[in-house]
């Protein structure tokens, strides 16, 4: 905090006005945060890995996944993951309406990838391979669904932003809380891609 | 429409928790009536419950622990009496169901609730101060971690009177604590109470690391940082780190009870071990995420009454990350009878041998700061050696049983308990009470009464001894723990003596309490208007004694370790700068209070399957969230005009003693800068 430096508190430097936090700490902070969350699936996967056989005379992995069905949400989030790169680009251009668009686009693709797995999971439930089925498929519906949860949270998220962004354009605080978002939006990314294979892939082989 | 809940949830046949309700009740209404007859509602919502002061926070957390201290030993107490009687032929007084709550709720109360608060809050009262910041990175998370903590509390002592709690042992293993084997709510007023209060947790520790590593004064270095504020930094990297671990454990413990899945139960391929090895993998960091912080107080207050800088201070700075790098390579030795193989328990053997090298260094450098120094015998240091001899006890112990084969016959035994009450007691209470009276003056401007702190030391050592010793032999006579009932009448003249020493910590509780009274009443002759009661050294003791709300009139500049120390020497510790700036200043905001609130409604409504109302408190959750992210308004700039004037306030006093030198001149302020 350089709240000592004398420009801090001139009033009309409004936009920098917050003396308190010039974006940084929370950049920090929020990275902190993920590396926790990331313990938290980290948890998750171990749990996963060790329960990956226990099926109690269930339906294995290779049985009910359908991997190209997987790859269609995976292919959803990934690209989700590449718009709100091209929201970003255009936030640090500073052109608004651009960056209003690719919020919209990613959140579509985000909503897409969650109806998928939503369906997926609905279609799992139905076939009689429910978390309450094995140990197998308790640790499944639990690591990806807390993936789904996050992902929800992030539309969540997105929406709040696009409405801060329609109703105070890009200002200081807009931006610092998009760039978290990008932060956390690309962790799911990268949270999936490890359930794609360590789940989906290694489970379908 | 209300769940599982009905009267019948409410124990009307139950004489003890009734008669402890009426009482609650009778205390409650007391206090209640007497805030509004005093008319301080506005008071309290405006300065406290609302604050985003770290100061405030810190002494809401201590005062919170206090209070479950109190409750915590109440279970204490009632356990020791219950094992003196109920001998051979005797029942006692407990029902087994009644005790079996009685032993959770009392090591919950005491890690989560007690422990947990405590270090909190003195970390929040002194890590800022001490590295001239004047805030945490975020006040408002800042009371918003404070609210969850405080509702987890509220779960907690509502399983009290309403429904029951957990009677499965304070980690709740499972398959006992799965729905089969306990379908009452216990277990999911422990799931959600730790859940609220470990969010709570969690948002604090981020909030300390990135308050210590961007906030420093200009020129404190990592190597210049005061000890209890490394030590600080390491515990919450290990909150960080650890407690992601404790709410996944404890969420799929959860997804078994709610949602029938299979993580460890029974059948269907579940793995009960699982649930032990994830619980531990957060446990034991906790041990130290608790420790640490007092082994920083306790350095702090030896240096400051031997009137030395500390002994070996990067040796300190590097044992206390060493522990924080090993505490995650031990969690092991708490199941060695596990039976997962003589190699996986040799190398946690030898590793939990290893950890207890750098806590030996760290013995041996308070041993030689206190060496041929003037060492003055006040109530912080009496509490200081008083653990360096009980925790030297406990930890040799604890050597003791990292070898498998000695675990074998003392795991679950008495001798364990007799060994982390050891070290918890000897380590953490002592260090927060230590530290409890070494920071006062600073959060309140006037001294703990000496006597009574003195009292209640000589009490809690004396009694801490005749409690817990007896409990080493009877661990090695074959007593296991939690036993409501034993039939080796052999036993029961130890437990007599350790009932004894329970009572004589009563006492000790009691002059705590007594001595807050005490100080309280005497704060006019106990005030200290310097600021520096006990001659301190870092920089928390340079601002005046309560510090104001913004800390520091002029932030610090920092050259060395100990920079306050150096400046006193050099007779430019109360330098009055020639002229003040604007301060900038959080807002006060009650999002926290109401967060917490709605997070107890969700909690309770989980507990008793009220599927609205848990819908009502996760919408309020995330509502007063978006409040606080649409809120603008959330800071101020305290005009320079009224700082000066409360600096010429604090100034004044201390230039009448002459301590205030004349302001730098300009030119040599740009060059301090």
């Amino acid at each position: 905090m350089s709240a000592t430096a004398d420009g801090m508190h001139i009033p009309a430097a409004h936009g920098h006005d917050h003396g308190h936090d010039d974006g940084s700490k929370t950049l920090l902070g929020f990275w902190i945060y993920l590396m926790s969350d990331c313990l938290i699936f980290s948890a998750l996967f171990a749990t996963f890995a060790v329960l990956a056989n226990a099926t109690a005379g269930g339906p294995t992995g290779r049985e009910l996944f359908e991997l190209p069905y997987v790859l269609g949400e995976t292919a959803l989030l990934l690209v989700s993951s590449f718009t709100f790169g091209l929201a970003m680009l255009n936030m640090h251009a500073g052109r608004r309406q651009r960056v209003m668009a690719w919020l919209v686009a990613t959140f579509v693709l985000g909503a897409g990838f969650i109806g998928m797995e939503v369906h997926e999971f609905a279609h799992l439930i139905h076939e009689g391979a429910g978390p309450d089925r094995s140990a197998f498929l308790s640790a499944y519906f639990t690591l990806v669904g807390t993936h789904g949860l996050h992902v929800t949270a992030g539309l969540l998220w997105l929406v709040v932003m696009m409405d801060q962004v329609r109703r105070r354009g890009l200002n200081d605080d807009t931006r610092r809380r998009l760039s978290c978002l990008s932060l956390f939006w690309h962790f799911l990314d990268i949270v999936w891609i490890c359930v794609f294979t360590f789940v989906y892939l290694r489970g379908a082989i | 429409m209300f769940g599982k809940l009905t009267l019948s949830a409410i124990p009307f046949d139950q004489p003890i928790i009734m008669g402890t309700l009426l009482m609650v009740m009778l205390g409650g209404a007391a206090l209640l009536g007497f805030v509004t007859y005093q008319r301080k509602w506005a008071y309290l919502w405006s300065e406290w419950f609302t604050t985003v002061d770290h100061k405030k926070i810190g002494i809401m957390y201590i005062i919170m622990a206090l209070v479950m201290l109190l409750r915590g030993f109440a279970d204490a107490i009632m356990m020791r009496t219950q094992q003196a009687m109920a001998s051979a032929d005797a029942a006692g007084y407990l029902p087994p169901h009644h005790f079996d709550q009685v032993f959770t709720a009392h090591g919950d109360i005491m890690i989560f609730f007690m422990a947990m608060p405590f270090i909190t809050g003195l970390m929040n009262l002194v890590v800022p101060l001490q590295i001239g910041a004047r805030d945490v990175a975020y006040p408002f998370l800042n009371s918003l971690s404070f609210w969850l903590t405080a509702g987890g509390v509220v779960l907690i002592m509502a399983s009290l009177f309403i429904g029951d709690f957990a009677a499965t042992g304070w980690l709740a293993y499972p398959p006992l604590s799965e729905l089969k084997y306990s379908p009452t709510v216990g277990v999911d007023y422990y799931i959600w109470s730790l859940q609220l209060s470990g969010l709570g947790t969690t948002l604090s520790g981020i909030n300390f690391i990135v308050t210590i590593l961007k906030m420093r004064a200009p020129g404190m270095t990592l190597m210049k940082m005061p000890v209890f504020t490394w030590t600080a930094l390491v515990t919450n990297i290990l909150i960080v780190a650890a407690f992601p671990v404790l709410t996944v454990a404890l969420a799929l413990l959860g997804a078994d009870r709610y949602l029938g899945m299979h993580f460890f139960t029974n059948d269907a391929g579940g793995n009960a071990m699982m649930y032990v090895n994830l619980i531990w993998i957060w446990g034991h960091p906790e041990v130290y995420i608790l420790i640490l912080p007092c082994f920083g107080a306790y350095s702090e207050i030896i240096a400051t009454f031997s009137g030395k800088p500390l002994f070996g201070y990067k040796s300190m700075v590097y044992a206390t990350a060493a522990i924080g790098v090993l505490s995650f390579l031990v969690w092991l030795h708490h199941f060695f009878t596990m039976g997962s193989g003589a190699s996986v328990n040799a190398f946690f053997g030898i590793m939990t041998m290893i950890i207890s090298v750098p806590t030996g260094v760290k013995l041996f450098n308070w041993l030689f700061t206190m060496y041929r120094g003037r060492v003055r015998f006040t109530v912080p240091v009496l509490w200081t050696i008083g653990f360096m001899v009980t925790f030297v006890i406990g930890g040799v112990t604890g050597v003791l049983m990292a070898v498998p084969g000695a675990d074998f016959v003392l795991h679950n035994s008495l001798f364990l308990i007799a060994h982390f009450h050891n070290t918890i007691i000897g380590g953490v209470v002592f260090g927060c009470l230590a530290a409890m009276n070494y920071w006062f003056p600073k959060a309140f401007g006037f001294k703990l009464a000496e006597r009574w702190g003195k009292a209640s030391f000589w009490c809690w050592l004396v009694g801490f001894y005749v409690a817990f010793m007896p409990l080493y032999i009877l661990g090695l006579k074959g007593m296991t723990r939690r036993m409501n009932h034993y039939a080796n009448p052999d036993w029961q003249p130890y437990l007599i003596v350790a009932l004894i020493g329970a009572v004589i910590i009563l006492f000790g509780i009691f002059f705590t309490v007594l001595q807050l009274y005490v100080s309280v009443r005497d704060r006019v002759t106990l005030r200290d208007p310097s600021g520096d009661p006990w001659g301190g050294r870092t920089l928390e003791w340079s601002t005046s004694s309560p510090a104001p709300f913004y800390n520091f009139a002029v932030l610090p500049q920092v050259r060395q370790l100990d920079q306050f120390w150096t400046d006193k020497q050099d007779g430019v510790a109360y330098m009055r700068p020639n002229r003040y700036e604007d301060i900038h200043m959080p807002r006060n905001t009650g999002v926290g209070v109401f967060m917490g609130l709605f997070g107890v409604v969700l909690g309770f409504a989980l507990v008793w399957h009220i599927w609205w109302m848990a819908a009502l408190g996760l919408a309020g959750m995330v509502g007063s969230f978006l409040v606080r992210v649409y809120d603008r308004d959330i800071d101020y700039w305290v005009p320079a005009a009224e700082v000066e004037r409360i600096e010429r306030a604090r100034l004044a006093p201390l230039q009448k003693v002459g301590l205030v030198k004349v302001a730098l001149p300009a030119d040599d302020e740009q060059k301090a800068a």
